[in-house]
């Protein structure tokens, strides 16, 4: 019964080789690197350490965009075990084609939609609201009552 | 008491009520009472004849790749002759509808009748036999037993079933939707599309969709793990290779339809505003997202039907494909540039001079490999030995056809021009000559080369002949006028016109689509004649056409284990090289064939998901709920049987090929 | 031998080539994981397009709790590295030990369950629905999704613990939690990107 669950193992080991499981080490390593990426970008952003530094938000948001791509990349690494040679490179370069498309299609979107909105909604420019929310919108202000912006509510049952 | 019964039937049927069914139309009710008694004909046949139990064990459960592809194809044509009816109801009613006449079609089911048609072409029909063929013909050609994944495979075609069946029943239950066949809100929203036409366009697009992407993956793993031993990639043939890059295609944009259409979905059901005009949403958001999905889709149609004429090219000039590594590379350019293309189908849409240009130029871009290909077919041609066949023939008419299509695709990408012909005829005009011209004459092409390979007989020539030539006409004599029109102005999807000048293009569009469903009798009767005729069309060596690749290798039709002995590959078009070396098919020393087992799931959870899809278009949340935990219920039930697997004993493989070895000898 | 020899070539082995069950699995549902990634990456893409809408209604300054989603990506991360004790167990064939990591990642992942849940529900108790703006609508949709998906992951968890506790730690077994592995660390990376463009960028 041992035996056989042994043999049943080795032979899967055997087929998936490439799919590594990882050691506790390298989940360690990779808990701790995580854990880290996290906190900083948590701090930097609750404790605002930077605030006097820099004028804009954009330093800042820079800088969490970085340690978000780190962590990914940590994740990829030490929990899914990403590995170039991983199903004859296979799996490497879905994820290398997934992400051109990603960044197509949200970068793409978003160049789109940006002058869709600049050349076809100057009434109402959304894209400079962004950009100032806060002073458009007075936030200690109770919410008004749905249906109080525009007069048509999508009725749904 | 009659009424307080009445009160509690909104919470068993929800907004589905007697008035829901139209019978006040008499176009729909005639329809439903011709397909309701072919139907019941069809139904008492089959237990006349005492097929249930066969159909059910056979095919329905089946998770041979072989006949799922066939099922594939099948599903395709009958939803060919629906799409194509409403085809011809437009065609009638725009010939008609002059001089103040209404024509025969009210406002609200013409508006049904172009959205459906578009739909269940691209969905229902071109989808279908694009993926029935890459089904039944890339394991054959890798030398491989089945796919990566046969339960998948199965599940994937009933999804797409019942995406299909969800879309017929909207005929006679309800409506459909009047958006046209891309849905753009606000027109799609609650606001102003509120009855259940919209819903089952969305639920149907959902369930079919997930088959699709399923079947993507499953294709791509098959292609990746599953080659004859020997055969590497750039010895593939070139119709994997499209299939490839088809299911990348595939897997790729089907879940950005699925997630666009999801979005819609929770604006119609739970009021969010993504696409609405209020609050914050923006419509123009959905035309974006739906067409990253919708250009890579017409890659998804186009490239498997390349590689048909790859094949086809090759086989009937008997020369090795002029170009095999230009022809692999500008498939896989076109498989990267077509996410960068999607904006010239709104370049009306106001993104401004550089967004425009931008995506001209890489619209224009994307012409270049499709050139090349063009090339690659004429220069394998130059200097053949050209047989005449009818998929040859096919070929040649797609080559001449399409090139104007493209031509004037090429046209419509520069944002100045498009400015005047967007939403022309012009624009129906360029699409159909490609997708038909393309898209429908390459798979005729590949039935005709293939049916043999899956049946063990030839489709009969004059039939096909009639089919071909009513086909090539009728697209020119139907779809000429439409260019016409479009260059003077004229829009799509209109029901009346006032300008009575433009009556004589309409009637010639429309002699032009009768010559096309002439051409669609026309291969009906091809397959009835063949199958009447079998035994004089019959293909005792498997190799009917003198082929090249791995297919033809093994009989006609195959064993369901495909392949006696997995053939080791030495180079590209491996059967040819096998052909040419000498090979000598071997009559002893067969073992057992471990084979995937039959499986019942597939077909119920199609089931389920009609129920499910039904629910939620006529808000019977009881249903709703009952059905989707039923789906649950049964995905996880289905993972605790761990049997899946069974062996093709020796002595039945050997009983198989001597068979085939007696009928062989039989036609010395 | 069933080998043919022609002009020195062997046109078939005398070992049929085998495809072991499961042979694709892994790398199918890789494309599967990628196929998801790109529904989230439309969430994503509407959500910074239309994500700036508040409508005159909230926006992410009024309404994001920092300190809930900090321990909400605790949880989230928790059950990732007990995800992967549970794979140090099942390679070394400890069933008991599997089981139990196992169970604690599910636990982890229900923790993140609920307070998710409590976070919405009190979003729709101020009046933040997703009704209220296409900030809104993108938010609980991009959120909800991830939490859908982690509904279904902890389905999945435990029909597998359920297997297991059948089977053992059989090779199709293995292969299953392999998968759920690669399913859960996929949706622990897609909430790297939900904290940091949604929440922390938001209220930035």
């Amino acid at each position: 019964m041992c035996a056989a669950k042994n043999s049943a193992a080795k032979a899967h080991e055997h087929h998936h080789d490439d799919a590594a499981h990882g050691t506790l080490r390298g989940y360690l390593i990779g808990f701790f690197l995580a854990v880290n990426l996290t906190i900083v970008p948590f701090w930097l952003v609750m404790a605002r350490p930077l605030d006097g530094v820099f004028d804009s938000h954009i330093p800042v948001a820079i800088i969490l965009v970085v340690f978000a791509i780190l962590q990914i990349i940590v994740h990829m690494v030490y929990f899914l075990h990403m590995h170039p040679r991983s199903e004859g490179g296979w799996t490497l370069m879905a994820l290398f084609f997934t992400l051109i498309l990603v960044i197509i299609v949200m970068s793409g979107s978003m160049w789109v939609m940006y002058h869709l909105h600049s050349n076809m909604m100057p009434s109402h420019d959304m894209s400079k609201m962004d950009a100032t929310g806060e002073s458009w919108i007075p936030s200690q202000q109770p919410f008004p009552a749905v249906g109080a912006v525009s007069g048509t509510v999508p009725v749904v049952e | 008491m009659y009424e307080t019964l009445l009160q509690f039937l909104p919470l068993i049927f929800g907004r589905l009520t007697l008035d829901s069914f139209p019978f006040y139309d008499p176009i729909i009710l005639s329809t439903f009472i011709v397909v309701a008694s072919g139907g019941s004909a069809l139904f008492a046949w089959v237990t006349y004849k005492r097929l249930w139990v066969y159909l059910w064990n056979e095919w329905f459960t089946t998770v041979d790749h072989k006949k799922i592809g066939i099922m594939y194809m099948i599903l395709g044509i009958v939803m060919l002759v629906r799409g194509f009816a409403d085809a011809i109801l437009m065609r009638l009613q725009q010939a008609m509808a002059f001089g103040g006449s209404e024509g025969y079609l009210n406002a609200h089911h013409y508006d049904q009748i172009f959205t459906a048609h578009g739909v269940i072409m691209i969905f229902f029909v071109a989808m279908p036999l694009v993926t029935g063929l890459m089904n039944y013909v890339v394991p054959l050609q890798i030398g491989a037993r089945d796919v990566s994944f046969p339960f998948l495979n199965n599940f994937s075609f009933w999804m797409t079933v019942a995406g299909a069946v969800l879309t017929m029943i909207s005929l006679f239950v309800g409506e459909f939707a009047r958006t046209g066949w891309l849905a753009y809100p606000p027109l799609s929203g609650s606001t102003y599309s509120p009855g259940v036409g919209m819903d089952y366009y969305l639920w149907g697009l959902q369930i079919a969709g997930i088959g699709t992407t399923l079947s993507g993956v499953n294709l791509i793993a098959t292609i990746i793990k599953m080659r004859a031993p020997g055969m590497k990639l750039m010895q593939m043939p070139v119709f994997t290779w499209t299939a490839l890059c088809t299911n990348v295609l595939i897997v790729a944009s089907f879940p950005v339809l699925a997630a666009t259409l999801a979005l819609l979905t929770l604006d119609r059901y739970v009021g969010t505003n993504f696409f609405t005009n209020d609050f914050g949403g923006n419509p123009m958001m959905y035309v974006n997202l739906i067409w990253i999905w919708g250009h890579p889709e017409v890659y998804i149609l186009i490239l498997p039907i390349f590689g048909i004429y790859s094949e086809v090219v090759a086989t009937f000039c008997t020369k090795r494909l002029f170009g095999y590594t230009s022809m692999v590379y500008a498939t896989v350019v076109i498989t990267i540039l077509s996410y960068l293309v999607w904006l010239h189908h709104f370049f009306t849409m106001g993104a401004g001079a550089s967004v425009n240009s931008f995506f001209g130029i890489t619209t224009m871009i994307i012409s270049i490999p499709t050139g090349a290909k063009i090339f690659n077919w004429l220069f394998t041609m130059y200097k053949g030995r050209i047989r005449l066949e009818l998929p040859m023939l096919w070929t040649i008419a797609f080559m001449l056809t399409f090139v104007i299509g493209g031509m004037t695709g090429v046209l419509l990408a520069v944002p100045p021009a498009d400015f005047i012909l967007h939403n022309s005829l012009f624009l129906i005009a360029h699409f159909h000559n490609v997708i038909i011209g393309g898209v429908v004459f390459g798979l005729f092409a590949g039935i005709n080369y293939w049916f043999p390979k899956a049946f063990g007989f030839k489709l009969d020539r004059f039939w096909g002949l009639v089919s071909f030539w009513c086909w090539v006409v009728g697209f020119w004599v139907a779809f000429t006028p439409l260019y016409i029109m479009g260059l003077m102005g004229v829009t799509r999807r209109l029901r009346v016109f006032d300008d009575p000048s433009l009556q004589i293009w309409f009637v010639i569009a429309a002699i032009g689509a009768g010559i096309i469903a002439v051409g669609i009798v026309a291969f009906l009767i091809q397959i009835y004649v063949s199958i009447r005729d079998r035994a004089k069309l019959v293909d005792r060596t498997g190799d009917p056409w003198n082929g090249r690749t791995l297919e033809w290798a093994t009989s006609s039709p195959p064993a369901d284990y495909n392949f006696a002995f997995t053939p080791v590959v030495y180079s590209g078009d491996a059967w040819w090289d096998m052909k040419k070396h000498g090979y000598q098919r071997p009559l002893k020393g067969f073992k057992d064939i471990h084979m995937p087992a039959n499986t019942a799931t597939g077909v119920i959870l199609s089931l389920l998901s009609v129920a499910f899809g039904f629910a939620m278009v006529w808000y019977m949340w009881w249903l709703a709920v009952l059905s989707f935990i039923a789906i649950l219920a049964v995905s996880i039930g289905h993972t605790f049987n761990y049997k899946r697997d069974f062996y093709i004993k020796a002595a039945v493989v050997a009983k198989t090929e001597d068979a085939r070895t007696r009928f062989l000898k039989e036609g010395l | 031998m069933s080998a043919t020899h022609a002009a020195n070539r062997v046109y078939h082995l005398p070992e049929e080539p085998h495809h072991p069950e499961g042979h694709s699995t892994y790398l199918g549902f890789w494309l599967y994981l990628m196929s998801d990634c790109l529904i989230f990456a439309i969430l994503f893409a509407t959500y910074a397009v239309v994500g700036g809408n508040y409508a005159a209604g909230p926006s992410p300054k009024d309404l994001f709790d920092l300190e809930l989603v900090a321990l909400n990506t605790a949880m989230l991360l928790l059950s990732s590295i007990t995800y992967g004790f549970a794979m140090l167990e099942m390679v070394r064939g400890r069933k008991k030990a599997t089981l139990g990591w196992l169970g604690v990642t599910g636990l982890f992942g229900l923790a993140f369950l609920c307070i998710e849940i409590y976070e919405f529900a009190h979003l729709i108790h101020l009046g933040a629905t997703p009704q209220r703006s296409a900030f809104l609508s993108a938010f609980f949709t991009l959120v909800g999704t991830h939490g859908l998906h982690v509904m279904f992951g902890i389905i999945w968890l435990v029909t597998l613990m359920v297997q297991v506790g059948m089977h053992g730690l059989t090779a199709a077994n293995q292969r299953r939690l392999m998968c759920l592995s690669l399913f859960w660390h996929f949706l622990d990376i897609i909430w790297i990107g939900v904290f940091t463009f949604v929440y922390l960028m938001g209220v930035l």
